[in-house]
This record gives structure tokens, C-alpha cells and sequence, in this order.
């Protein structure tokens, strides 16, 4: 079948020496399908970096948050000592701003003057005051969140010069802002509350540390599971399994097991574990458990390969003074097989941090607004978090899903730069 | 107390379990004239000892853990008053959960009804009661073989056998952990499946071109006919998926083509693993892209040509989802062109046909069985691919070929009707689990094929 090509040529130009009168024709051909190959290449790389552009101009907003600098009178009158979490804060951060604007006395105007901060700038004071109970009696200036829409405002994502009625900011309101601007009141600060916070329904409220902590607890019990039994599994298939049927029913098995659709194992984890053997829901022992038979056949797959790189000539040294078979592999091809097992893991790991569907079937999708304390709590993981934060109607909402998505790639590379290093620095040319 | 300090314990008796069987057989191999004397290493005994020790009392505890649940139910039911033990099995599921409210001391619905407080309080005795008498035998169950072991220590007792025969059955354990793993997905999906089946029948469900999973609460409710023909659904998947290998395929192999036979080594050695990068990126991420980036601007682009374009059109999705899979078709055809023997190159090139024709007439039929093998896999992959089609298709299921309008998929069926409120004898829930195992059994059989594919061809040239 390779002769077609040739002979058209030949037949062309029947003296070998003269070059064929299509000969330029052919090396154009050549040329160009060189340039499509490459083509092609660039046309995923270049749609690497669109992402990746995309996701860090949209993301890296969501660092800052506009804030408002109030000056908040802790009056004594408003507290009772006993219940000092009881006290009105809402009523604090009201009177604070009508004593700024005192201009602003009808009730509508005055709505609109307090819708102008977030609902998260009363849990603040409630906070600081339950810190630091001597603040009462006290006046403070305290910087608290604005409401998302001052936010967008501020970060350029609403625009002034629309119409008012296509505006979620009127023009009153916005005469108050540049007021507060002028003032040096109004700035947009680094967002603590991203990194210290749980979720929350408001966007400027809206925080990652529970679905990092959730993730974090999930990863530990898929690594507990999976590291350990993975490697066994390696070391029985690759050092001790008969070759039999049985090996290679195991062997097609976890090859196939390697690309059944991720759902499928959402579905396992819900009706075994959660129906069958009533594990409760939304929690990251379910996830983890979920993740690590998720992981499994990679880890096995790696760890297989790992041992078959330890050359035959180390067992035959070990077993031939006198090792038996066990001793021979724990002893000696084990730690020998040991960092590209790792690298294995780690991308298995990697894999299992980017796991959405089946978090979604084991009921990992509910809003969950605490920070996870232990395996057995309500927890969301951070790529559920994105998926949630994306489906979120409000404008704020998509700079925090694109920063939540710098944060788990940062997690990403972080893991697969570690598997590079493990595998240059301990890897051994035979 | 004593309960949820039970494994530190065991491990803790294990332990100690272990010192205590190397320092005896120590003591055994001085009295017979040094360690030479003994079977096995000293570790080898202290080993054998702790494995005597820990295995039945944690195999004791696991067994226990995992039918807990439902023993303490069974025996709090049994003391419930007549009038509760005769309720229908879900409202009796509720009172139990009510009493297990009050046990704990969440909060309580009912406000109160005596007889569920008595319950509260007997299961909570039960609880202890049983739970000391789990801790007790756990114990006997470690205490006793440790012991027996401890005794049958001597010099001619071969310990390293019995460990590593131990040790041997612990790997093969874990070794059908996957393929417990598919008797599991598979036993779950088809039970599930069956139970939607005794509902709607499969011819049905198979070759019906209805699809609207919702059951009417109210006889006269609009719209809620709760059809289940997933013919729609099945079409959906597979245009979203034909778009997807239209964009992977010809990427994919060219660039697998351009990397193995024009790329420079250097060039080839950063362009691979950049192309890997897209296999390592969340499908969350390529969802959230394809939504909120790629979907509006396909719709207008199409509102510049004057077409109309649905919002969540099948377009956005295949296309996201086509850049996704081009590294497996690449990676893996890479790998095939790769292990087509040089020899064939250098005799084509030898007769005069240039570097492409040699690709097209000899590498390229050379591998084409493995890279068919791994386009099978990719497609494999698009079909059960979830997190883009979530975020990017539609949910409604349209019986529709045109790239331009909403579909909806299997996966995303499969998401809707699972997440959120479930009620697991309702056809809707059930529902999930047929096209799952339609899913499941679908890439089953397209890997097996890709799989074997690839392997005999490997086996070809190697």
C-alpha cells in the first residue's frame, strides 16, 4: 500500500535523475500540511492561554472588595451586658450613616441609603464587639463591606453612564458614593473575607475558606483510601498474581474502571453508601470515599508501571542471597518504585480536586455556610463551590467564581509542579 | 467513651502485641542458643503476634460499624408502642428519625409526644448498652488470639510464612477492591434500574420520543405528563458528542501527527506536556467557560448572521467539550504513531515519497487500528462527560439535529433528577439510574473495544 504514492510519481518522470515535473507540487503539499500540524497545536495552546486570561481578568477583582469607613458610636444604651450578641447592630450601622448624610430624612431615601452597605456590616460589629467588649461606649471609625452592587460600581462592572432606570445604582445613590469617595470613605481593600469566610448568599460576604477546608478533608480520606490499597493492589498484580484468569479479569477491570464516565461513580456512592449503608449527605467521608475508588485504577495503573521500571536484576540480587519473595519486594523494589508511585498518586489526587459530577450525586450541592469541622460535617468542596457560584444570578457572583477557579488552579499546579519535581529528583535511569 | 476510643485502643494492643511476641521469641532463640536457632526473624514473630491481635477485633469493629444503623432501629422499633409500630414503613422512618432527634438533642417536630420521648431515652440506654458489649468482645477477640499466638511462639514456629501468607491474602484483598468496585456500580445501577423498569416499561423508555420526566401531583396539572422516551435524550448526547470529536479529531491527530513526525525534539518536549494541560483543567472550569463566555458569543454571532441561536445551544457545549478531549486523542495517537517501526518511514522515504506522503500512505494505515482505539476512547469520554453539559446545554429535551438549538444529554438528565429533594419510589429518581446504567453500559463496551484494540495493536509491531 506504500507504492501508490511513489509510482504516481514515477510514472510522471520516468527518468530517475531529471527531478519530477511534480516534485515542487509534492514538497507544497508537504509544507502545507506541516503548517496545518502546527496550526493545530497553536490552536490549543492558544486556547490555554484565552482561558487562562479570561479567568485571571475576571478573577482578579474579586481580591479587592469595596469598603465604606463609618464612624460607628458603640453608645452604652444600646447594649445589654449580659447578651452583648443581642444588641441591635443593624440600628449601629443605620445611625452612623444617617449622621453622615443628615441631609437624607424620608424613608425611601433613607432605604436607599442603607441598602448602600451590606447586610454582613452588622455581623462585623457584632463581632468586633464580642472580641473586644470595651469598644462600648466608645466612637470608631470602622471600615465595613459595601453592598455588592457599590462593589461592581467601584470595580468599573456597572456603568455610570447607562440610563438610571438600566442602573441597579440610582443617580442619588451615587451622589452619596462620590461624596464618600471625596471623603477618603469609599475604597476598595484587600478582601479578607474571600479567604477567611464560608459561603454565603451575599457576594461580598462570599467567602472560600469552607469549600478549601472541605476539600482538604475530602482529599485526606480519598489519599487514606486510595495510596494505601492502590499500591497493594500494584504490588499483588505486578510482583505475586498467578498469570491466570482471575489476574486478568482484574487487570481488564481496572483498566475499564479507568474510563467509566465519573457520574457513574456519583451514582455508586449514592446508592451504596448513602442508601445502602446510610452515611449521611453532603459530607466529605461520603466524597472521599467516592473519590478514592474514583482514583483507584489510576494510582494502581501508575503504581504498575512504577514496579515494572525496577529492573528484574535487583529481585534476582535479593532473592538470590536468600530473601524470600515478600522480602525481596518490601525491602528492596518497593523503595525503588516508591517516587514514581507518589507521582502517580499525586495526579490521581490532582484529578480527584477537579471532581464535580459525582460530588453532585452524593448531595454536595447544598449551601453550606459553615466552615467543615470534621469529616462527618456538611461540607462543600471547591469545585461544587464553582459550580454553585456560577449558577448565582448576581453580577458579583462571576468574579468570585472566576477567583475561586485561580485558587483551584493555583491547587492544580501547585500538586502537578510537585509530581514533576518528585519524579526529576528521584527518578532513576537504569 | 470507651466506644470511640476502641480503634486507638486495638492499634495501641497491637502494639504492643508486636513487642511483646519479638522480645518472647528473643527469649526463645537465647535459651536455644542464639537467633541462628529460631525459624524466623525476631520482627517476624512480634508481627505475627500483633496481626493475631489487631485482625479480629478490628473485623469485630468494622462489622459492627457497618450494621449499627440498623440494629439499634430494628430494636428501638421493637419497643415503640402498637400504635407506632404499625405505620407504614415511611412514616414509621420518620418517627424513628424523630426519636433519634431527640437523642441527640436536636430539635423536635412534634413538640413532644410522650411516647417518642421514652423511645429517645431506650435508645440511648440501647446504644450504650450495645455499644459497651461491641467494645468487650472487640477486646476478647484481640485479647485471646494474642495471647494463643504469644503462647505458640517456640523455635521451630514458621512465622515469616504465616506473615507473608497474611500479608500475600491482604494484597490480593485489595487487588478486587476494583472489581468489587464494578460488581457494586453494577449491582446498584441495574437494582435501581430494575425497580424504575416494573413502572415504565423499557420498549419505552428505549423508543419513546417523549421526554419529560415530571409525575403530576394533581390529575389536572399542565404539563407534567411524565413521559420517559429518552430517544431525545439519546440524540441530544450524541450531537453534543459528534460536535466534540468534529473539533478533536482533526486537532487532535494532527497535532499527535506534527509532534511525532516534523516537531523538533525541543519543540516536542514543552508542546506535549502544554497539551496535557487541557486534560488537567477541572471540567467545572471548561463549564464555567463555555457558559458565561463561549455560549453569548456564539448567540451573537449568530444574531449578526441573522440566525437564531438558543442561549444554551448544543454549539457552545460540543465545542468547549471537543477542546477538552483533543489531548486524549492526541496523547494516545501520539503514542501509536510512535511505535510504528521506523523501518517503515525510512523505506518509504528511501523511495522517494515525501514526508507527507509517507505519513499519509504508510504511518498513518500503520496505525490506523490504535488510533481508532483511542478516538473510541475519546469518544467514551464526551459521552460521559458531565460538568460542561451541565453548565452549558439546555434541560430541556428537544428531539432536535440542529447544532443551533438547546439539547440535553444524559448526564445532565441524570444530574437534574438527582439533585435536590429525592424520593427513591418515584420513576422520576429512578429515572437516573436507567439512563445510568444505559451510560455505563455504552462506555463499557466502547472501552473494551478501544482497549483490545489498542493492545493487539501494540502486540503487532512489538
Amino acid at each position: 500500500m506504500n507504492d501508490n504514492g511513489t509510482n504516481t510519481a514515477m510514472n510522471a518522470s520516468p527518468n530517475l535523475l531529471a527531478p519530477a515535473s511534480d516534485l515542487k507540487r509534492r514538497y507544497r503539499t508537504d509544507k502545507w500540511f506541516q503548517r496545518i500540524g502546527l496550526g493545530a497545536i497553536a490552536l490549543s495552546l492558544a486556547f490555554i492561554a484565552l482561558l487562562f486570561f479570561h479567568i485571571v481578568r475576571e478573577g482578579h477583582s474579586a481580591f479587592v472588595r469595596a469598603n465604606i469607613m463609618l464612624d460607628i458610636d458603640f453608645a452604652e444604651k444600646h447594649f445589654v451586658k449580659e447578651n452583648l450578641a443581642a444588641a441591635d447592630y443593624t440600628a449601629l450601622v443605620k445611625q452612623a450613616l444617617t449622621e453622615a448624610f443628615p441631609e437624607v430624612v424620608d424613608r425611601r431615601d433613607k432605604r436607599q441609603l442603607f441598602s448602600l452597605l451590606s447586610s454582613g456590616a452588622a455581623y462585623q460589629l457584632r463581632d468586633m464587639v464580642l472580641a473586644n467588649p470595651r469598644l462600648i461606649g466608645t466612637r470608631q471609625q470602622v471600615w465595613l463591606p459595601a453592598d455588592d452592587d457599590v462593589d461592581m460600581l467601584q470595580k468599573g462592572k456597572i456603568d455610570r453612564n447607562l440610563p438610571e432606570e438600566n442602573r441597579r445604582i440610582n443617580d442619588r445613590q451615587l451622589s452619596w458614593l462620590d461624596t464618600l469617595a471625596s471623603q477618603g470613605r469609599l475604597e476598595t481593600q484587600f478582601n479578607t473575607a474571600f479567604f477567611t469566610g464560608g459561603d454565603s448568599r451575599e457576594p461580598e460576604l462570599a467567602g472560600v475558606l469552607g469549600a478549601v477546608k472541605g476539600t482538604m478533608l475530602t482529599l485526606a480520606i480519598t489519599l487514606m483510601l486510595s495510596f494505601p490499597v492502590g499500591v497493594a493492589a500494584a504490588i499483588y498484580l505486578e510482583e505475586f498474581a498467578p498469570q491466570n484468569r482471575w489476574t486478568d479479569l482484574i487487570e481488564v477491570n481496572i483498566n475499564n474502571l479507568a474510563a467509566v464516565p465519573s457520574i457513574i461513580f456519583g451514582l455508586l456512592g449514592l446508592a451504596v453508601f448513602i442508601n445502602f449503608f446510610g452515611l449521611p449527605r453532603s459530607t466529605p467521608i461520603v466524597g472521599g470515599l467516592v473519590l478514592a475508588l474514583l482514583t483507584l485504577p489510576t494510582i494502581i495503573i501508575a503504581g504498575r508501571a512504577a514496579l515494572k521500571s525496577v529492573p528484574p536484576s535487583i529481585r534476582e540480587a535479593a532473592l538470590g542471597i536468600g530473601a524470600s519473595k515478600m522480602q525481596t519486594v518490601v525491602h528492596h523494589v518497593l523503595p525503588l518504585a516508591l517516587p514514581g508511585m507518589l507521582t502517580g498518586t499525586i495526579i490521581g489526587m490532582a484529578h480527584a480536586l477537579g471532581e464535580t459530577a459525582p460530588l453532585l450525586m452524593i448531595g454536595m450541592v447544598a449551601f453550606i455556610a459553615d466552615v467543615p469541622g470534621s469529616i462527618g460535617d456538611p461540607a462543600a468542596v471547591l469545585p461544587v463551590q464553582i459550580y454553585l457560584w456560577a449558577d448565582s444570578p448576581e453580577r458579583g457572583f462571576t468574579e468570585k467564581t472566576s477567583a475561586a477557579i485561580i485558587i483551584l488552579l493555583a491547587f492544580l499546579m501547585t500538586m502537578n509542579s510537585l509530581a514533576i519535581y518528585l519524579r526529576k529528583r528521584f527518578e532513576i535511569k537504569w | 467513651m470507651l466506644y470511640t476510643s476502641l480503634l486507638p485502643t486495638i492499634l495501641l494492643l497491637a502494639v504492643a502485641a508486636y513487642f511483646l511476641g519479638q522480645r518472647r521469641a528473643e527469649r526463645v532463640a537465647s535459651a536455644a542458643g542464639g537467633l541462628r536457632q529460631l525459624h524466623s526473624l525476631p520482627s517476624h514473630y512480634g508481627v505475627f503476634v500483633a496481626l493475631c491481635c489487631a485482625l479480629p477485633g478490628l473485623a469485630v469493629f468494622l462489622v459492627w460499624m457497618a450494621c449499627e444503623e440498623q440494629v439499634i432501629t430494628a430494636m428501638v422499633a421493637a419497643g415503640l408502642p402498637e400504635a407506632l409500630r404499625n405505620l407504614p414503613a415511611n412514616e414509621l422512618s420518620l418517627v424513628i428519625n424523630e426519636i433519634k432527634n431527640v437523642a441527640f438533642g436536636g430539635f423536635t417536630a412534634s413538640g413532644g409526644n410522650p411516647a417518642v420521648e421514652a423511645a429517645a431515652g431506650s435508645y440511648l440506654s440501647h446504644l450504650h448498652g450495645v455499644r459497651n458489649l461491641v467494645v468487650a468482645i472487640a477486646l476478647l477477640t484481640c485479647l485471646l488470639p494474642g495471647w494463643w499466638a504469644l503462647g505458640r511462639i517456640d523455635k521451630d514456629l514458621r512465622a515469616r510464612n504465616l506473615v507473608e501468607g497474611m500479608a500475600r491474602v491482604v494484597l490480593f484483598g485489595c487487588a478486587t477492591v476494583a472489581v468489587l468496585t464494578t460488581i457494586g456500580i453494577v449491582l446498584s445501577i441495574v437494582f435501581e434500574a430494575l425497580r424504575f423498569f416494573q413502572s415504565v416499561s423499557p420498549s419505552d423508555f428505549l423508543f419513546g420520543l417523549q421526554w419529560s420526566p415530571q409525575i403530576a401531583m394533581r390529575a389536572d396539572q399542565v404539563g407534567s405528563s411524565g413521559a420517559f422516551g429518552a430517544v431525545p435524550v439519546f440524540v441530544g448526547t450524541f450531537l453534543i458528542a459528534s460536535i466534540a470529536m468534529a473539533v478533536a479529531i482533526p486537532v487532535g491527530l494532527l497535532s499527535a501527527i506534527y509532534l511525532s513526525e516534523y516537531a523538533a525534539s525541543t519543540l516536542r518536549s514543552w508542546a506535549k506536556p502544554a497539551l496535557e494541560i487541557l486534560a488537567g483543567i477541572p471540567t467545572v472550569v471548561y463549564g464555567f467557560f463555555a457558559a458565561l463566555t463561549v455560549a453569548p458569543a456564539i448567540r451573537d454571532l449568530g444574531a449578526m448572521l441573522g440566525l437564531s441561536v438558543a442561549s444554551e445551544s448544543a454549539l457552545a457545549a460540543g465545542l468547549i467539550m471537543g477542546v477538552m478531549i483533543i489531548p486524549f486523542v492526541s496523547s494516545l495517537s501520539d503514542d501509536v504513531i510512535h511505535a510504528v517501526p521506523q523501518s517503515l518511514r525510512d523505506g518509504s522515504l528511501a523511495m522517494g515519497a515525501t514526508r507527507f506522503e509517507t505519513i499519509r500512505h504508510v504511518v498513518v494505515p500503520a496505525a490506523l487500528p490504535g488510533i481508532v482505539g483511542s478516538i473510541l476512547l475519546a469518544i467514551s469520554r464526551a459521552v460521559g462527560e458531565t460538568m460542561i453539559v451541565v453548565m452549558a446545554a439546555g434541560l430541556s429535551a428537544n428531539l432536535s439535529v440542529n447544532p443551533l438549538a438547546a439539547v440535553t444529554t444524559v448526564t445532565v438528565q441524570i444530574v437534574t433528577l438527582l439533585v435536590g429533594d429525592q424520593e427513591f419510589d418515584s420513576p422520576k429518581t429512578l429515572a437516573a439510574f436507567a439512563l445510568g446504567l444505559l451510560l455505563f453500559f455504552f462506555t463499557l463496551i466502547l472501552n473494551f473495544i478501544a482497549l483490545r484494540v489498542v493492545r493487539r495493536y501494540r502486540e503487532h509491531y512489538e
